[in-house]
């Protein structure tokens, strides 16, 4: 069954920020899976998704995402009004 | 009246120092690139275009931009990648405006074009389709395409250099590649096979102006020339103080001027000579050696310099300028005869290079 787009809100690194100008803190869109999430992101703000995303593909060795409090994956799938952070990793300073 | 830049690139961003043609009043700026590890920063003088090259821990990969010589700046890595279940690329290592547009070299080792806008990008997929690929081992800084040499006329001829894969050279474009190293050593090798096809550990590969067969390197195992484009070389390390260093500078209009900064050995501690910096030129291709260290620290000196972190300009007398791994930028105005400190307490300083906008 193909997964449905829900409403979700996205919460960005400040250094999101600056590297793509414009590019606000928060973000309300509409998505089934963080795959999803970040397919809109680049559709937005082009390139963000070589900062998040390696080529492997896979979200970045140093960048964590998570989906109301869990680390998530590109396939984690989201629930409505779903709270989505996606933070820089201590592991990456 | 014209402008002097030095680009430096850090371990915590870009800095520019600029100046005008007498060199004699720097100003400090940056940094730039966000903080990003930046390994070299390149000018294009014709458009007065600023590329940055590096890569993030957090972020990856990516050429920065400034269209206003420094102030502003954009960046991409658009196509700036290899296929699904490849290594990803971890960082940008070398920048080289040509004719076709703006090189790359990026780590794991491989070779993109860009169109100048510097922000979409192809791979020259021949040089990863070399049958000697799967033998390429990395370097202390990982397998890097650190060294990137078009030819000033020919669009077809390119020389890089890997580490620790050798010179590699190709004449149409980049389709097929060649390996270029006869004549330099391999000392990590097992006797009998200190002199192999490829594998050697380059460190910076360079032309001499006007001349595009006369080439240099400074190699982990010895400083060389070559005068037919690579395909032999020559040991010029005699009269040096050790074999090993890293950066090596030609001379603006000189083929037979070159600045090289040895470093007191790979298992020694890889600082400057008996703790005392030097620059060492050579006047004749590389017959006979010179050390400049008039206004250079000559007790407890430690440092290094990195591949990529010395430069000329193209005044006269060239301006001759280098970084150290501590942060401090000298430069000379005179060709190498007298030293001061311009920047003592950058980040590391990963490159050097300078620009010249009328």
């Amino acid at each position: 069954m193909a997964e449905v787009a829900v409403a979700v809100t996205v919460t960005l690194a400040p250094v999101l920020m600056r590297l793509f100008p414009g590019c606000p803190h928060r973000v309300a869109l509409e998505a089934a899976t963080v795959a999803a999430v970040i397919d809109q992101l680049e559709g937005r703000w082009p390139g963000m998704r070589d900062r998040l995303c390696d080529s492997t593909p896979r979200i970045r060795r140093h960048v964590n995402v998570f989906v109301d409090g869990a680390r998530a994956a590109l396939e984690t799938s989201l629930r409505p009004g779903a709270e989505i952070f996606i933070v820089t990793a201590i592991s990456g300073g | 009246m014209s402008k002097t830049l030095i680009l430096v690139g850090t371990r915590k961003g870009a800095f520019i120092l600029e100046s005008d043609q007498r060199r004699g009043d720097w100003r400090l700026r940056g940094p730039y690139c966000e903080h990003w590890p930046i390994n070299h920063v390149v000018g294009d003088a014709a458009a007065g275009t600023i590329y940055g090259a590096g890569g993030n821990e957090w972020f990856g990969p990516a050429v920065w931009r400034s269209d206003d010589l420094g102030k502003s700046w954009t960046h991409s890595s658009a196509g700036l990648k290899y296929g699904e279940g490849e290594e990803p690329i971890k960082s940008v290592w070398s920048l080289a405006p040509s004719a076709h547009g703006l090189y790359a070299g990026v780590q794991p080792a491989g070779l993109f074009l860009s169109g100048a806008d510097g922000a979409h990008w192809r791979q020259v997929e021949g040089l990863r389709d070399h049958p000697t690929r799967p033998q390429w081992n990395p370097g202390g800084a990982g397998l890097i395409l650190h060294s990137l040499v078009p030819h000033p006329r020919d669009p077809r001829q390119i020389w890089v250099g890997i580490s620790a894969a050798g010179v590699f050279y190709t004449g149409d474009g980049g389709e097929t590649w060649e390996p270029r190293n006869r004549g330099t050593r391999a000392d990590f090798n097992p006797e009998g096979q200190r002199y192999p096809e490829f594998g050697q550990c380059v460190h910076c590969l360079v032309m001499a102006p006007g001349e595009a067969n006369t080439l240099y390197q400074q190699n982990h195992c010895g400083m060389y020339r070559s005068d037919d484009g690579g395909k032999s070389w020559q040991s010029i390390e005699t009269g040096l103080p050790s074999s090993f260093g890293f950066p090596a500078a030609v001379h603006p209009r000189d083929p037979a001027t070159l600045f090289l900064l040895p470093l007191n050995g790979d298992t020694a501690g890889r600082y400057v000579p008996d703790a005392k910096a030097a620059v060492w030129r050579t006047r004749d291709g590389g017959k006979n050696w010179q050390a400049l260290r008039r206004g250079l620290p000559q007790e407890n000196a430690y440092f290094c310099v990195l591949r990529r972190a010395m430069a000329t300009d193209r005044h006269d007398p060239a301006g001759v300028y280098f970084g150290t791994n501590g942060g401090t930028l000298y430069a000379s105005n005179d060709e190498g005869e007298s030293w001061r400190c311009l920047a003592p307490h950058l980040p590391p300083i990963l490159s050097v290079e300078t620009l010249v906008v009328d």
